[in-house]
Formats: structure tokens, C-alpha cells, sequence
């Protein structure tokens, strides 16, 4: 192996790291504008629609575990290259507490696999310490994103519907589709025990919105990807348009090592990297330099840039960098529904994901936690995979055959197939996704003794769920129990109590992980101004969830869009204007 | 002809192309692949290259001994029997699928191979016989005296929990192949315009659009 660092001859003028929503966006504005792009992603190359990487329409049977998660997280067919688990790529956490890291490592990044819940935030989830004192609030407001919302509405494409509710703004909305039947008995039953129940928001195509992407055709499987485009993934959406500007050049398995600064202006001047592949070390050298890794991974990079100038890291004068990571709560559970058994047959695939779900319906103040949540639901008639029909024998026993009669659990044989049936497609469920208060007391930081495979120190999380997000868990319980008896269902297992926090998900499962570089005015207590650029470093910007002050009872994914477009376009005029 | 080639003819011929099942024809296309030490690996689609390579690994491995992967033949085609809908379990490929996650995911070894030997035993002990050279009544006594946790005697118990491993691994491997998929009536996986639940099944749950 030569040691010798391989630089490229030119200067860019702008590097990105990370090639998910942020670092997606971020490469179609600026490329668009015509600035020079070194895009470096730390996976491989991924296009949905080239055959070598899809798996949508593929069958259980074209796998030989039938889907099972054996090396995927979410299965066989799932589009995410990662997990929680990376070989060679370890993290660690500290004080016996809890935080598991997803990663996707490929062109695209999480966006490739994620649930499509494309909702913006809403005024108060931008001034939370002003309702209810804790946390801080954000050096922006609603009105300031809203026309970046709109923007991101009309480019990517979002379906939903009107509602005129306070805190859930509407947006410029496809026609949502239809709800499923489970879905029409869920809307039933929470009306009863007055819960809304309004159409998803989702970035799916029901209709067409350009010539380079075709429109949705109900397979169920955006997590596997689209072929058509006719969903959001940064690779197909935002990447690949913006390679075809010629103004992008993309470096895939490429592992950011850290961001380079001149050691007596303290600005950027590039980024070294490890290509993963040929194990090389290399330099981009440009003008501005765009961390969009991730929340864990920008903050690993700026606290592994250090040098003379940044004794800290970089952007991190005030030392809040790694500091109020929080990740949305989350709880489920399901329920058996004895009037869907022996169901008429057809096919209800759908959009991927829920048609309908439950926006945050209640006032904190009234209640013994701050923060809202939001309800997501399954079920229904899906495709069979691994796991399907496993522990009949604690069903059949205890419901009756359609002619009454009833017969002991377990068995084999043809009546045993005839069981199978009969439950097929008769379970709903449901998840809320809830608001964690930020707190500094939750953070990753360098583990000063562990490096990965490529020499790089790792993070080290502390986390810990507070009361706030445990009393919040049980309000989930309670309100789960009511919807699904409301609807007649038989609810799974025992409801989850203190012993298991309420069934509160281990902090990072949910995946949206946010707040590690939070912006602010005041750059003793945040790393990036409003614009998502470095107090420090005037020509470094975040645009990935790190810049979150709070993460609000919604999905990150559009903010982070639209706080990535509006901090390109800043980039665009601090240029013109020679600022930077 | 070689002798893999004679296998795989053997197979179809045996089976008859109708009752091929896409599983085994792509588990021995992977075998013919990987068994060629000079040629690389090739990566299906969807695949990520590490995972072709395990697979292929993990393909060319056995872990059931043929007595073994007799037994749970039997036992699958009594958990899943054809019937006037569908084929049984190991005409839709069931003993090869649990063969692969056997290896697949190894916590199930024990379990399952340790399973299938309480059952010889057990056949020894009634009919002085492996549990394959019992009658078909035979087998049946014994099944029944394992297959419904409620009804089953105590002493039974490690028999229930091995009964219960393999209806899941059964129902599971039957309803994920073409013909269970069939079976169960799953309609869905292809480009379709969805416009809501059908007007019959709305009026059948007394639900509608309008409320």
C-alpha cells in the first residue's frame, strides 16, 4: 500500500459529503447554478431504476431466506446498504446507555429505504422553549422555511390533503389515494375516541410532475426503491439530475477522513478521504466545503477536524457539537381483527406505507409530558414473506371456523392450511413517532481508545430517554388500546408498562437523528448560524439533521430538504455578492 | 454429461418442469456458479457483491444429513399436505428452503437437529423404528401426540416446542413459494392503478368514502 496522499489537481468550488437529502439537495441547487461539485459519498454507486441493484417486484421465493433479515436490517429486499451494524465500522456508547447507529452506505444514503412521511414542521415546533420552557428555540421561523417547503413540494412531489390544521401546514399537494379497509375502520373507531385521522403526506407520485420520473403504480415497496422515480430517493431525484448538469463529479466509497483548514484564516480548504475500495488516502480541494453525512457523521468529522486554529474540532468554539442528539420516540402494537377473517381476496398494495395517519391532536399543557407525537398504521393483505404464519398455534385454538365450530390450538394437515387463510390479512397496527425534548446530557463524542478499519476515531454515544419521553410512550399505549378496541381488535401480547418503558424504542431505532450541530444565534451555544453555516467557518455549512434545533413530532426528511435548499441558495448569494 | 448435469436433469425429470420450483433452479444455478473455482462470483440482481459471496457459500454447504432431511420431508407433508387448493410443503420446495436457513441462521441447529433426533427416539422407543420407517399410522400417533400444545401431555412437552419449529418453518416456507403464495391469495406485486376498496367489500363492512 503507497501512503502517498493523491490530490486532485483542481480547486472545487464546492465539496459535499454525503449524498442523502441534505447532500442531495445541496449538489442539485448549486450544480444547477453551475458552481463546480466534488460530491463524495462514503457507499457505493446506487441507481433504482438499473436492474443490477433492483429488488422491486421481486418475489419471496427469489430469495433464499425469503426475505428474512439476516444481512439487511429490513430484509432482503430492503434498498438500504447498512444497518445498525457495520463490519470494520464500529461506534461505541459509554455509562450503560443506549443508541444504536443506522447507516446506509450508498449513493442516496437513507433515502433509498425511508417511509416516504414527507411533513413540514409547523410554527410552534420552531419556538418550543417559548411554549414550554425546555430545550431552546430556533433562530428561524416557520415563515421563513415555508417558502423552501413550497419549493421542495413542487420539486420533488408530495401528496396529501387540505386540512387547515394550526401546527400541521398544508402543503402543495398530489391527490392522496384512497384508504385501505383497515384503514377506513381505524378512521371509524379514532373518531369515537376522538383521535383525527387524516390522509398521509407522502413523497409519491399519484400523478406525474415532469418527463424524467413516471408515476406511482401501487406495488407497496418504496422501500425497496423505484424503478419509475415516482418516489423520493435522493439518488434518483436529486443526484443523478444533478450529475447530468456536468457539473458534478462523484467520488463513491469514499470515507471522509476530515475537513482540511487553512491553519491561519481557520477557513476550509478541502477534504481528505480513504477511498474503501483501493484503501488510498486523497484530498478535494474547494472553496466551500458542505457537511451532509448525517447528524453522527458530520459531527464525527468536525470533532476529528482539529487542528491549531480549531483546538476543539471544527465549528465547535462553543463545544456543542455532537451535544443535544436526540432521535423521535417511538411505540407500537398490533391487534388481531376477528371481522377481517376469511376476507374476499384482492389487491390492496397501495402506496408504501399508511394512506391515512394521526397528527399530534392534543394540548402538552394539559397534559404530564411536553412533547406530541404522531400515529402511523399497518396491516392489511400483504405480500408473504419470512416469518409468515409463524405462531398459528397461538391463534387457531381461540377463534371459531366459519361454520362455529371451534378446534384445539396447533394441529397440521388440511384444516391447518384451511387456518392460514382464514387469519390471512386480519392484523392492524399501529406507531406513534414522537418529539424527545434535546438535552446536552444526550451527545456522541470522539472515543478517545477506537478507530475503524481505516483508522478513523469512532463516535461514542451517551444516551438516556428522560421522563418526558417515557410518560409520553405510555399516553401511546393508552391511546393505542383505545383505537384498536374502539375497531373491535384483540390486541397482541400484554400492554407494555414501566418494566419496558411503555415500549419505548431504544434511542436511534427510529432512525431520525438530529440535532448535533444545532444552529443559533449566538455562536456560545450553537455551531451553525441560521443559515446552517459554521459560526467558526464561514465557508462551511451542515445541512443534514445536525443543524435541528428540535426535531418536532414530525419525520426530519422534508426540513431537512428545505433547510438544505435555503442554505444553497444563501451559498448562491454570499457568492455573487464575494462574501464568500 | 457430467454428473452435476446429470443432476439437474434428473430433477426436472423427476419433478416435471410444472412443478420446478424458481427456488432450487436458482440454488443450483448459484451451486454451478460458485463451483467453478476460476470463475468469479456472479452478483444477482439486488444483490450487494458480500452478500452473492455468503450465499454462495452458504449454498454450497450441507448441514441436514440425508436421513435428516428424509424426516423433515415427512413431517412437512404432513404439516402441509396437498389438498384441493395447492400442492404439499416439499412440492413447493419447503425441506430445501429449511435446509438454507439452517445455515442461514444457525440458532435454529440446535433446536432443529436436536428436534428431529427427540423424535427418532421417541419413534424407537413406540415402534422400534426411526420415525421415516414407521407406518403412516404410526407416524400420525405420534404427531398428534406433539402437535396441539393445549391437549399435550407434559412429558410431551420438548416434542410440542419441536412440532410448533417445524409448522412454523413449514408455513412459512409454503406460503412464501409460488404455489403458497397462490394458495393464500395474495394479490398483489404488479403495476396496478389502485382506486380504493371494491364497492362489494365496502357494502359487505357496511363502510364508505363519503363519512
Amino acid at each position: 500500500m503507497s501512503f502517498q496522499i493523491k490530490e486532485q489537481p483542481t480547486v472545487f468550488d464546492v465539496c459535499i459529503i454525503g449524498s442523502g437529502a441534505g447532500g442531495g439537495m445541496a449538489a442539485y441547487q448549486l450544480s444547477k447554478a453551475g458552481a463546480k461539485v466534488a460530491l463524495l459519498e462514503a457507499g457505493g454507486y446506487f441507481d433504482p431504476a438499473d436492474p443490477k441493484y433492483i429488488t422491486q417486484l421481486k418475489w419471496p421465493w427469489e430469495s433464499p431466506r425469503r426475505g428474512a433479515s439476516t444481512t439487511r436490517p429490513f430484509g432482503d429486499f430492503d434498498a438500504a446498504w447498512g444497518g445498525w451494524e457495520i463490519e470494520g465500522e464500529p461506534y461505541t456508547r459509554k455509562n450503560g446507555t443506549e443508541f444504536d447507529w443506522f447507516r446506509s452506505r450508498m449513493l442516496g444514503g437513507r433515502t433509498n429505504h425511508w417511509g416516504r412521511i414527507s411533513l413540514r414542521f409547523g410554527p410552534d415546533d420552531f419556538r418550543r422553549k417559548s411554549i414550554d420552557g425546555l430545550g431552546e428555540d430556533w433562530p428561524i421561523t416557520y415563515d421563513d422555511v415555508k417558502p423552501y417547503y413550497d419549493q421542495v413540494d413542487k420539486l420533488v412531489g408530495v401528496f396529501g390533503s387540505i386540512e387547515n390544521m394550526r401546527n400541521e401546514p398544508d402543503g402543495i399537494f398530489l391527490p392522496p389515494p384512497k384508504p385501505r379497509l383497515h384503514e377506513l375502520f381505524i378512521k371509524n373507531a379514532a373518531k369515537k375516541v376522538n383521535v383525527p385521522v387524516i390522509p398521509s403526506r407522502l413523497s409519491i407520485l399519484t400523478k406525474a410532475i415532469n418527463n424524467e420520473r413516471g408515476q406511482c403504480f401501487y406495488c407497496s415497496q418504496c422501500s425497496r426503491g423505484c424503478q419509475a422515480y415516482a418516489d423520493f430517493s435522493s439518488s434518483s431525484v436529486l443526484v443523478i439530475p444533478a450529475l447530468k448538469t456536468g457539473n458534478v463529479t462523484l467520488f463513491t466509497n469514499a470515507m471522509a477522513r476530515e475537513v482540511l483548514t487553512d491553519p491561519t484564516t481557520g477557513q476550509a480548504t478541502g477534504v481528505s478521504y480513504v477511498d474503501k475500495e483501493k484503501l488510498t488516502e486523497h484530498t478535494v480541494k474547494a472553496k466551500i466545503v458542505i457537511l451532509a453525512a448525517s447528524a453522527g457523521e458530520s459531527a464525527r468529522l468536525l470533532l476529528n477536524s482539529k487542528s491549531a486554529y480549531h483546538q476543539n474540532g471544527l465549528a465547535n468554539s462553543s463545544g456543542v457539537v455532537g451535544k443535544y442528539l436526540h432521535d423521535s420516540t417511538g411505540a407500537s402494537r398490533s391487534a388481531f381483527m376477528p371481522n377481517l377473517m376469511n376476507r374476499k381476496r384482492y389487491n390492496e398494495d397501495g402506496v408504501g406505507g399508511a394512506h391515512v395517519y394521526s397528527p399530534w391532536w392534543l394540548d402538552n399543557k394539559k397534559l404530564d409530558f411536553p412533547r406530541g407525537y404522531h400515529i402511523e398504521y399497518w396491516g392489511g393483505m400483504g405480500m408473504p414473506s419470512y416469518g409468515f404464519g409463524w405462531g398459528i398455534e397461538g391463534m387457531n385454538g381461540k377463534y371459531p371456523m366459519p361454520d362455529g365450530t371451534m378446534k384445539p390450538a396447533g394441529g397440521y394437515g388440511a384444516s391447518l392450511k384451511e387456518d392460514y387463510r382464514r387469519f390471512y390479512g386480519a392484523y392492524v397496527g399501529m406507531s406513534g413517532r414522537g418529539e424527545a425534548v434535546a438535552s446536552a446530557d444526550n451527545y456522541c463524542e470522539i472515543d478517545p481508545n477506537v478507530v475503524d478499519k481505516y483508522g478513523i476515531p469512532v463516535l461514542r454515544f451517551n444516551y438516556k430517554w428522560s421522563d418526558y419521553e417515557i410518560k409520553q410512550a405510555k399516553h401511546m399505549q393508552d391511546t393505542f388500546e383505545e383505537i384498536l378496541t374502539a375497531m373491535g381488535g384483540i390486541l397482541s401480547g400484554s400492554k407494555p408498562g414501566p418494566e419496558s418503558n411503555y415500549g419505548l424504542a431504544a434511542p436511534g431505532r427510529i432512525i431520525h437523528e438530529v440535532g448535533t450541530s444545532r444552529m443559533g444565534n449566538d455562536p456560545k451555544t450553537s455551531a451553525l448560524n441560521k443559515f446552517s453555516q459554521a459560526h467558526d467557518a464561514k465557508n462551511v455549512f451542515v445541512v443534514d439533521g445536525g443543524s435541528f434545533v428540535s426535531q418536532a413530532d414530525k419525520n426530519p426528511t422534508w426540513t431537512i430538504l428545505a433547510l438544505s435548499m435555503r442554505a444553497s441558495d444563501y451559498i448562491i448569494d454570499q457568492v455573487k455578492q464575494k462574501n464568500l | 454429461m457430467k454428473r452435476r448435469d446429470s443432476l439437474k436433469a434428473l430433477t426436472i425429470s423427476s419433478l416435471g418442469v410444472v412443478g420446478l420450483n424458481p427456488q432450487e433452479t436458482l440454488a443450483e444455478r448459484r451451486e454451478l456458479e460458485t463451483s467453478l473455482p476460476d470463475d468469479p462470483i456472479k452478483v444477482p440482481g439486488g444483490r450487494q457483491k458480500e452478500e452473492a459471496i455468503r450465499d454462495a457459500k452458504l449454498m454450497k454447504e450441507k448441514f441436514f444429513t440425508p436421513q435428516e432431511l428424509a424426516t423433515v420431508t415427512v413431517l412437512a407433508d404432513i404439516i402441509i399436505p396437498a389438498d384441493s387448493k395447492s400442492g404439499s410443503a416439499s412440492q413447493a420446495g419447503v425441506p430445501a428452503f429449511i435446509e438454507f436457513m439452517m445455515k442461514d441462521l444457525p440458532q435454529w441447529q440446535t433446536p432443529m437437529r436436536g428436534g428431529l433426533r427427540w423424535l427418532d427416539v421417541e419413534s424407537r422407543k413406540r415402534f422400534n423404528k426411526p420415525f421415516t420407517g414407521a407406518t403412516k399410522a404410526q407416524q400420525i400417533q405420534l404427531v398428534d401426540d406433539i402437535a396441539y400444545p393445549g391437549k399435550a401431555k407434559p412429558e410431551m412437552s420438548q416434542g410440542v416446542a419441536f412440532f410448533s419449529l417445524m409448522r412454523n418453518f413449514t408455513a412459512t416456507g409454503f406460503y412464501t413459494s409460488q404455489m403458497g403464495i397462490k394458495d393464500i391469495g395474495y394479490m398483489g406485486n404488479t403495476p396496478n392503478q389502485w382506486e380504493g376498496v371494491p364497492a362489494d367489500v365496502l357494502k359487505q363492512y357496511g363502510v364508505s368514502y363519503d363519512s
